[in-house]
Order: C-alpha cells, then structure tokens, then sequence
C-alpha cells in the first residue's frame, strides 16, 4: 500500500513543468515537517504553536554556516540537526510537564523569541531584510536543480514516513497510544510519559529542522517573515484539517494546504480570511480530519448500499 | 535627560502598556474561570476594538464618546458571536481542539481585519488635546493618566460587579464548580456566554485607549494575548487580582528594559519572564500552588 501511494503521488513526471515540481517539492518539504507534528500532536497528544522555530533553525543553520563560514552544505545540515535537537531538549523539558493550554502558550512563546532572534542578530541572520546567495545543494560539482531536487525532498519524506510508520508500530508507539488514553494507566504500566514525549517532541524538532535545511538550499534566500507565528499556525493547520489521528492525514492536510494558495491567486488579500474559516469548518464538521471524514463518508454508503440491496 | 527623568518616562510608558495586558489578562482570567478555555482571540478584541475607533473617528467623524460605545458594544458582540458559533457547538471537546478553536477564531478575526482595513496601522487623536505634563523632566502625554484612570475604573467596575451583583456572583460561583452552581439553578452555558461577551468588552476599552499612542495594524493580536497570558499566569491563572498586578509589573520591566538595555529585544523579555514563570512556578508568582491544583491546572 506504501508503494502504491508512492507511486499515485509521483503522475508521469516527464511531461510535468517547472511550476508543479516546484508545488511538489514544496508539499514535500512540508510534509517533512508535519509528520514530525503529527506524531506529536496524534501519537503524544501534546500541542505545538512553535515548529516554524525549528524549520528556521534548519534554514538558519544552512544558511548562515555555509554563505559566512564556507562551511559544507552537509556539515551544516548536521549541525542544524543538533542545534534543533538541543534547544527542543532544553525547551521541552520543562514544557512537557505543563498540560494543555499551558504547552500552548509556551511553545507559542518560544516561537515568537526565537522569531525575534532571527530579526535582531543581524550580523549573522542578515536581519529583517533576510539572508540571500545560499549556495543550491551539488553531487560532483553539478547543481541539484528541478526534478532532481524534488527526487531529493521525496526520498527524505519516504525515509520520515517509513521512519514514523515503524515508530507507531514499535514498543514506542504503543506507549505512546496509552498515554494518549490515559497517562495515569500508562504509567502504571510502567511507561515513563515525560521521557516518551520528549523524546516525540525532540524527534519532531529534528523533522522540522531537515526540512527547513531543504528549504533554505532550495530557494537560497530567506528571511525571518517566513518563519513566524502564521508559519507556525500553518503547519498545526495541516495536520488538523488532514487527521491528527494518523499519519497520512497529516500528509494529507498538507498537499491540500500547500495547495490551496495557488488556487487564490490574485486574492493575496483574503488569504488570512480564507484560512480561518477553513480551519473553523473543519473543527465544527470534521473534527477528526479530511481522511477520517472521507472513511465515515465511504462506510455510510456502503452500509445504505448494503440496506438497498 | 538625567537617568531619574528617564527612567520616570520609562515608568510612565510602562504603567500605559501595562494597563494594556493587565485588561488583556483580566479577559483571559475570566474567560478561563468560566470555561477552563485559553481564548487565544483575545489580543483580536484589543486590535478590533482600535481599528473600529480609528475608522468611526477618521472616516464618519463620530464623536468620540459614542464611538468609544460603539466600538465596544460591537466588539463584545463578536465575542458572544464568537462563543455561539464556534465555541457553544463543541460541548465534549478536549482541550487541545478548543485551543485550536480559540486559534482558528483569531485567524478569522484578523483575515476579516485585514480584508477590511488592510495592512497599514492606523490612529486617532487623543481623547482630550492638551499639552504633555512635565514630572521631574519627564514627559508624559495626558492620553496617559486617561489611560490609568479609564483601566482603575474598569477594574472597580469589575470587582464591584463579581462580588456585589447578583450575575457576578453567579459567575464566581461557575468558575468555582459549574456543576455545584448548576444544582442551584444558575444557567451555566448563559455565564460562558457573558463571560465571553465582557472579556470581548475589556478587550475593545484596552484598543480603543491606546490607540492614539502606539497605532494599530491588523496583526497586533498575538502578542498583546501572549504578554496578557504572561500576566494571567505571572498572576496565578484564575486570579483577578494578580493578573492586573502582573500586567502592570509586565509593562514596567518591559518598558525599563527597552530603555536601559536593548530595544529589539523588549518583546523577547516579557515573553522569557513568561517561560522562565511557567517551567519554575506555574502557579505563578502571587497564586499558591494549591490553588492552581483546585483550579485543574
């Protein structure tokens, strides 16, 4: 089944242009991102308002290590890996100890001053007006450009997916489904919450921090505005809209989401209007996701199917 | 300047925002004793209730005081709206989808914000003209002490109103056991909806005043609710009383810190206070954490 989405998700791509390779790689890069908030948020049930801190921290990492220090692309995909898992590690740790709303507000907080770190060192960061003429990814001397960027980006959301999907179905999934039910009976069990959702939170942070590298050396400009709050809301937004509940919801949600602004060209004003009430109807109506929406939809027609019949 | 005289102005600025957060923070307190909700659309009522002053007073010329009505009645009727449409449906939610709900209703207000009245940040004169008041060299703008009398005003109407009307205390009564206030014959889901329709009004007075000093633009949402929130739980979540304590102190070290030490980073600071307060005391500075563990935190 894996294979066969896989394949459904790649139409004939020789005889796609430019304009939808970019599409595709950008829905992978997101989609990077949001299996890591997806396990989070479905599997650990605990709530990020802050991811677009650690996609920044990748594109940072690439960006500054290697236009400043002339440091590897590689190298420098290594230590945004390390920086992102650091600071989630010190983040989370204390944060994951709070409960709903309070995990909320912290990472919503964090998300905003790593937000403002980027804008104020601005002799690294470039500041407000961005950081330009990061170099695009090369294998032997030749630039990663186009189709075989996107065959890069799509390679990473494979090993993310079969990655996560072997996580779910690991000793550590399980704890983590029984935490989602009831932490108390977890943990008499024996399973240790705290640990198992930092470590969720540490995985998801290193998710977010790859893409945000892929980002960086993709586009080769960035700058703060792109790694704010709205950013942030965004990516919770796919994962919603898709299914919290699985995976692939959440890859879901973020092929239509990422999507969606190419069909509101020229409406640039209501995008934010838009993306509100789509978040709206889709908690009032489906609040369990596209996905799962669809598969009660199916199973109610089969089942007057069967009754007609 | 001298270092006295400046960090006098520093002190006055600061009291003028923090009255800010200490409403922002008061409107979350009862929202939350009400419903156990963090509304993250509450920065939205304080951005609404600018931009609606701003565009009575500059487009229609209404006066003042009834714009002021205005502005606020119409404000308190997004947030009962608000309750009604998105948050009074979804009665068995968890936590995270009403966070989520909260979110999406942010979103939605700033989307129609922007559809609105666009990107550019808009004021109006001061509610009273008249020339700035010198204390020992600093120099203070009279929209200042409108801004601390209208917010002490507030805060006695609001005391006055949970403690001696008979509604108030219905109110107290739901944050303290909905179901114990139920058994006595208080509609519960009518106070949800009140608290929501008040917390909407505090935030539109908070726009409306500060305004004519610091602008408004669409997006001044979130972080005014993130600093109100640091004031709320800086105050111990659930107090009336230590959040405005709090958003006054916010206001102050946030302000002295802007002036003394670095301007870009003024933001930066409310918000690690409000990191550091929530992983070392969550049940905030003034608020005991027996308390907090009574209100289910």
């Amino acid at each position: 089944m894996v294979m066969a989405i896989f394949i459904a998700a790649f139409p004939p791509l020789t005889g796609m242009n430019n304009y939808w390779v970019g599409i595709l790689i950008f829905v992978g890069i997101h989609s990077m991102t949001t299996m890591g908030l997806s396990l989070l948020m479905g599997y650990a049930g605990q709530i990020s308002l802050g991811h677009a801190a650690f996609y920044g921290i990748g594109a940072y990492s690439s960006g500054v290590l290697t236009t400043k220090f002339g440091i590897h692309p590689i190298g420098a995909f290594g230590f945004g890996i390390l920086l992102s898992a650091a600071i989630a590690f010190l983040v989370g740790k204390p944060t994951l100890r709070l409960k709903g709303h309070y995990m909320a507000v912290a990472t919503l907080g964090f998300g905003e001053i790593v937000f403002i770190f980027f804008n104020q060192l601005s002799s690294l960061t470039g500041g407000p007006s961005g950081l330009s003429d990061i170099p695009s990814l090369r294998i032997a001397g030749h630039p990663l450009e186009g189709k075989a960027y996107l065959y890069l980006v799509w390679a990473f959301v494979f090993l993310f997916l079969i990655f996560s999907l072997n996580l779910i179905n690991s000793r550590m999934g399980r704890a983590l489904r029984a935490l989602h039910s009831s932490e108390r009976a977890a943990g008499a069990m024996g399973v240790d919450a705290s640990l198992c959702k930092l470590q969720v939170f540490i995985l998801s942070a290193i998710y977010a921090s790859m893409a945000g590298s892929l980002y960086a050396h993709y586009v080769t400009f960035i700058s703060p505005s792109s790694f704010g709050l709205m950013f942030s809301i965004l990516l919770l937004m796919m994962v919603v809209v898709g299914g919290t509940e699985s995976i692939w919801g959440a890859m879901l949600g973020t092929a239509m989401l990422t999507l969606l602004p190419e069909y509101l060209r020229g409406l640039e004003d209501f995008e934010m209007l838009v993306y509100g009430a789509i978040l709206t109807f889709s908690l009032l109506f489906m609040p369990h996701g596209v996905l799962e929406g669809a598969r009660k939809l199916l199973i109610r027609e089969e089942k007057e199917k069967a009754k007609d019949g | 300047m001298s270092l006295t005289s400046q960090i006098i102005q520093y002190f006055f600025t600061g009291l003028t925002v923090g009255s800010i957060y200490a409403l922002v923070a008061l409107g979350f307190t009862m929202i939350y004793n009400a419903t156990g909700i963090i509304n993250l659309a509450q920065g939205e009522f304080v951005m609404l209730g600018g931009l609606l002053m701003a565009f009575m007073i500059l487009g229609p010329q209404i006066p003042l005081p009834i714009a002021f009505l205005i502005a606020i009645l119409t404000v308190t009727l997004v947030g009962i709206l608000f309750e009604r449409l998105a948050i009074h449906p979804l009665p068995k939610a968890s936590i995270l989808t009403l966070i989520i709900m909260t979110l999406a209703g942010s979103i939605l207000l700033r989307g129609v914000a922007m559809v609105l009245w666009g990107k550019d940040p808009y004021g109006f004169p001061e509610f009273v003209r008249g020339d700035p008041v010198q204390i020992f060299g600093a120099t203070i703008q009279p929209q200042v002490f409108w801004i601390l009398a209208i917010t002490i005003l507030v805060v006695f109407a609001v005391r006055f109103f949970f403690e001696r009307t008979w509604i108030g205390k219905a109110m107290s009564a739901c944050a303290f056991n909905p179901l114990a206030a139920r058994l006595v014959g208080i509609n519960v889901r009518f106070m949800v909806l009140l608290s929501f329709g008040l917390s909407a009004a505090l935030g539109a007075i908070a726009g409306a005043m500060i305004t004519p000093i610091t602008l408004m633009e669409y997006d001044r949402g979130p972080l005014l609710a993130l600093k109100g929130f640091a004031a709320a739980v800086l105050g111990g979540l659930g107090s009336g009383t230590g959040a405005i304590a709090a958003g006054f102190i916010i206001g102050v070290v946030e302000s002295l810190g802007a002036g003394l030490i670095s301007s870009g980073y003024k933001d930066a600071l409310a918000l690690l206070v409000l990191l550091f307060v929530l992983w070392v005391r969550p049940s905030g500075l003034l608020g005991s954490p027996e308390e907090s563990e009574l209100r289910k935190i």
